[in-house]
């Protein structure tokens, strides 16, 4: 198990491989299909990404009697959406771990190489375990305008988990999987 | 059962399907893990998962965030009881309660209908299974937009395929939808076909063999063999728990026959992601059993 404490440093992520189980714990944002489309259009999320995570997520976030925020559930949403913003993204935020499921592209895959970051799969539907990682909602940015599953939320997490899929080296396991399967199709076909 | 109770037995069951996996699929879940390589990215996933089925049975919390399409399976001798409108306000109070995301958009407006009705959701199916007037079953399904993307409709023969109208062309479509959907419908899934119908028919008979138990095969002799062999190429592939390589790629496979058209020949793969959220209560006699 490879350990990241916030600040993620780029060297600490470099050192990450394909392949690892990473623990995470400190600050992470949520941000999906809205949120990328408002800072592609230049209309900031005025927030600071620097050396932090990006999670690919839609959470149940209630309040509590006390008037606090308490997240239910958060689990990974499917990456693939992001694919035309995601570089932009990682290159301007200087943003150091994108958590998602299922993968990015070969644009996304460069531009972690070139920024130093990583791709960090986390388990699709595991919204419990997940949610029980938040140890605090730090904050939420556009709840009005983008609904409580697309705003970009500050959580701070303790030990969140995933595995590290898509390297800063050019290397994804999705890649490598998709190629076998590949092969392993042609000869049932 | 007063209207009061109906809706509060409803939204219990709403936040029971939304928090507890069926025992069936927990199983298959169980001794998938024992079959991945120990410190594998598969037995890691498979772990992740069975920790979190457990941690959200135990709160009654989501386990998972996407609360998906509700569908609804009422006996017909309830319709009168179990309205659509108490349906709906059950829907409200679950959503009010966190067993439900506010997970429905108007997909004309893009505005989100907070209590997760309207524009046809939740689906409420009403089915005539024989029970008399005032007591039934309600059967609900949860399933995620994730893995409702990877469902695919195939219409044979499909020269890309090599696929033409036979079971083998069946077998190739049902490959093919596995491949495609390499770990983004939450891998290991559990695959609903339908084999022939009108585009409609197969797409809803496809998504109603998700009801069937894991591990319980077709009485057609032949769609039995066939479920077996798809389980065993399907696994073959490699692609694992979540796309990251593995042994464990489906569940299950599921297949029903319908009659189709002498022009029409569809494939509809309905793929369901491993967390295949479905239970039943029992009303009647002014109570409700769990099933």
């Amino acid at each position: 198990m490879k350990i990241l404490r916030y600040p993620f440093r780029e060297k600490d992520v470099r050192a990450l491989r394909a392949g690892d189980e990473v623990s995470i714990s400190g600050v992470l944002f949520t941000g999906r299909d809205k949120f990328h489309k408002a800072f592609a259009d230049g209309c900031g999320v005025e927030c600071d990404f620097r050396d932090a995570a990006l999670y690919h997520c839609g959470p149940v976030v209630v309040r509590t009697g006390g008037g606090e925020w308490k997240v239910l559930a958060a689990g990974p949403t499917t990456s693939v959406r992001e694919n035309p913003y995601e570089p932009a993204f990682i290159a301007a935020s200087g943003v150091r771990v994108i958590i998602g499921k299922g993968g990015m592209d070969s644009r996304t895959l460069e531009a972690l190489a070139r920024c130093g970051a990583v791709y960090v799969q986390a388990t699709g539907g595991a919204a419990a375990l997940y949610a029980k990682a938040v140890k605090r909602v730090a904050g939420v940015m556009r709840l009005e305008e983008f609904g409580a599953a697309e705003a970009c939320w500050r959580f701070e997490v303790e030990d969140f988990r995933g595995i590290v899929a898509m390297d800063s080296h050019g290397r994804s396991l999705f890649d490598t999987v998709r190629i076998g399967a590949k092969k392993a199709l042609d000869r049932l076909f | 059962m007063r209207k009061k109770e109906i809706i509060e037995t409803l939204a219990a069951l709403v936040a029971e399907t939304s928090s507890k996996l069926p025992d069936d699929v927990a199983g298959a879940l169980r001794r998938a893990k024992r079959r991945e390589e120990p410190g594998s990215p598969a037995a890691a996933v498979l772990a992740t998962i069975l920790g979190n089925c457990s941690l959200a049975a135990k709160n009654t919390t989501p386990l998972c965030q996407d609360t998906g399409t509700l569908t609804f399976f009422v006996s017909s001798s309830l319709r009168r009881i179990v309205t659509r409108e108490a349906v709906e306000d059950a829907v409200a109070l679950a959503t009010e309660r966190g067993a439900l995301r506010r997970n429905c958009i108007d997909s004309v407006t893009g505005v989100s209908r907070d209590a997760n009705s309207g524009g046809g959701f939740p689906v409420v199916h009403y089915t005539d299974d024989g029970f008399p007037a005032g007591e039934g079953d309600v059967a609900l399904l949860l399933k995620g937009g994730g893995s409702e993307n990877m469902s695919r409709q195939y219409s044979l023969p499909d020269e890309t395929l090599g696929a033409g109208r036979d079971l083998d062309g069946v077998r190739r479509c049902v490959l093919d939808a596995a491949f495609k959907a390499q770990g983004f419908g939450c891998a290991p899934g559990i695959l609903g076909v339908a084999v022939g119908g009108d585009r409609a028919l197969g797409y809803e008979t496809a998504k109603l063999q998700l009801l069937r138990p894991v591990g319980s095969r077709s009485p057609d002799r032949a769609l039995a063999a066939m479920e077996k062999r798809l389980v065993e190429e399907i696994n073959s592939l490699g692609i694992g728990p979540m796309g990251l390589g593995g042994r464990t790629t489906v569940l299950d496979v599921k297949i029903a026959g319908l009659s189709r058209l002498p022009a029409s020949f569809f494939v509809t793969v309905a793929y369901m992601c491993w967390a295949l959220r479905r239970r039943s209560v029992h009303i009647g006699g002014g109570r409700r059993a769990w099933k």
